[in-house]
């Protein structure tokens, strides 16, 4: 028990130099541009069909989920409002994060974690090219970019999920849906709920790019490293979203 | 920078006979009672190719990473070019990094990365003031050098054994090492691959004027590069000699390898 807490308090000691040292790498040339790039690729543009699927899916569940106990009080007009607040404040942002770190953590993992057990990581350390501002830097920039993206493309397609929800019984015309969804909300509802990805995006490439990099030798150990970065990534998700809520609440 | 010392004694050794290696008293242990490497000492001479010998975990894939900085050694001394390498800052062992080639046991192709690119990312990486045609020039110089410039396009994963080690090879010499290290350069090939793996070592010293430090358990890969052999045993070396000298040892132990 002594002991799986005194790793755990290491692991978190060591994640936090390792993320202390992405700051500091961020500033020093070179600037790999090119690979920036192509990661956002990969986490960005490869990730769209997926959050699209799940977004549209997410406004639709709650929507329809939601209606009876809004029948029930009679409340039925607050729908789209009611709809709109839970998916932009809470729900796509969560369920956009959780998908990112099943997807793009653990194919961080895996990959770090398999080039470092074959050797690609010491080769770049013994061809004097720095491995963690080629590999490290370029993945937790682009996915920290890239999540608060893909959350506002998930916004966007669960809003058009929870219309699709709404006219299942009903018949409400777009813009009616639309004029509803913009009068119920403020910048204080987007304004958190954006900053908060920008979060979930940095730690889910650092845990991930962590847990690669740091990946014991043995082919084994990719699994482990992929299998661990999503739960890491997952817990921390929650993590940052409780404390978001609680600063929110203390702010607006 | 080599520093060729000027000699003026004509008794003295000949200046290329200076060492470009010497590592003194080098100890690592693993974890906490495996102790890996106990106080060794060699020195490999300029445009000398030293072929180190020992069974499996004897330390001498550890001496090697030692010598780059891929793992910092307990205790010792290991000078490359006249610095001691351990007292280096990052950028300076960078600089140093540059001058000495490593060739893994598996190559250590970037597997994302074809053929071109491997190379042409290690180039840029020191080079970026090359135009797009220089480099590619470059990379199909070190191509032509290994005997495979018709690879270029191929990915990692459609090379076979002998010709990643080839492509590894390549990689290396791009950026041009006054020193190169292999780490088993023909384990897990064929005896023909081999003995062509050992005839490019062979090669490359003499068109490139390298000094090697060449691990491995292949005898005849020993017997056509090695100018000098040590053997590892117990963390230290056992036994030095070339390989004629070795092979009729009075030691049964060293003997063996020769067997």
């Amino acid at each position: 028990m002594i002991l799986s807490l005194k790793n755990t308090f290491a692991q978190i000691g060591n994640a936090t130099l390792f993320a202390s040292r992405f700051f500091k790498e961020l500033i020093v040339p070179p600037y790999e541009a090119k690979e920036f790039l192509k990661q956002c690729y990969i986490i960005g543009y490869k990730s769209f069909p997926l959050v699209a699927i799940t977004g549209f899916i997410m406004g639709l569940v709650l929507t329809i989920q939601s209606r009876p106990t809004l029948v029930t009080f009679g409340a039925e007009s607050w729908l789209p409002g009611m709809v709109a607040l839970s998916l932009i404040r809470e729900i796509a942002p969560v369920i956009t994060a959780l998908i990112c770190a099943g997807k793009i953590s653990s194919g961080i993992g895996a990959e770090l974690g398999s080039m470092k057990v074959t050797e690609q990581i010491d080769a770049m350390e013994v061809s004097a090219i720095n491995p963690y501002n080629y590999l490290v830097v370029t993945r937790i920039l682009a996915c920290t970019l890239m999540v608060p993206i893909l959350v506002i493309f998930a916004d966007a397609i669960g809003l058009v999920g929870g219309y699709a929800g709404i006219n299942i019984k009903g018949d409400v015309n777009f813009y009616r849906y639309l004029s509803q969804i913009i009068q119920s909300l403020e910048f204080s509802d987007l304004i958190p709920a954006t900053i908060k990805t920008f979060f979930f995006g940095f730690f889910i490439g650092m845990i991930g790019c962590f847990k690669g990099f740091n990946a014991a030798n043995g082919t084994e150990s990719v699994g482990r490293a992929a299998n661990s970065a999503v739960v890491t990534a997952s817990l921390s998700i929650f993590i940052i979203d409780m404390i978001a809520v609680q600063l929110t609440d203390l702010i607006y | 920078m080599i520093k060729e010392k000027k000699n003026s004694d004509p008794k003295s050794k000949d200046k290329n006979q200076a060492p470009i290696i010497e590592i003194k008293n080098l100890h690592k242990t693993f974890g906490k009672d495996n102790k890996v490497l106990q106080g060794v000492n060699l020195t490999v001479n300029k445009g000398e190719d030293l072929v180190i010998l020992g069974r499996s975990g004897s330390g001498k894939s550890v001496t090697i990473k030692c010598i780059v900085g891929l793992i910092n050694p307990d205790k010792g001394e290991i000078k490359v070019f006249d610095e001691n390498i351990l007292n280096l800052s990052k950028s300076e062992l960078n600089k140093m990094r540059v001058k000495i080639g490593f060739l893994f046991q598996s190559a250590a192709l970037y597997d994302s990365m074809s053929v071109r690119e491997n190379l042409a990312f290690t180039l840029r990486a020191h080079k970026r003031d090359l135009t797009a045609d220089e480099v590619e020039n470059e990379v199909i110089e070190a191509l032509e050098n290994v005997g495979l410039s018709d690879a270029i396009d191929k990915m990692p994963a459609e090379l076979s054994g002998g010709m990643r080690k080839r492509i590894g090879l390549a990689r290396t010499l791009i950026l041009k090492p006054e020193i190169i290290l292999y780490d088993e350069p023909t384990t897990g090939l064929d005896t023909i691959t081999s003995r062509e793996i050992s005839e490019l070592i062979l090669d490359i010293k003499h068109k490139q004027k390298t000094s090697s430090i060449i691990i491995t358990h292949d005898m005849a890969c020993a017997k056509l590069t090695a100018d000098r052999i040590m053997v590892l045993k117990d963390g230290k070396i056992h036994a030095e000699g070339t390989y004629e000298e070795l092979e009729k040892d009075e030691d049964e132990w060293v003997r063996s390898f020769f067997e």
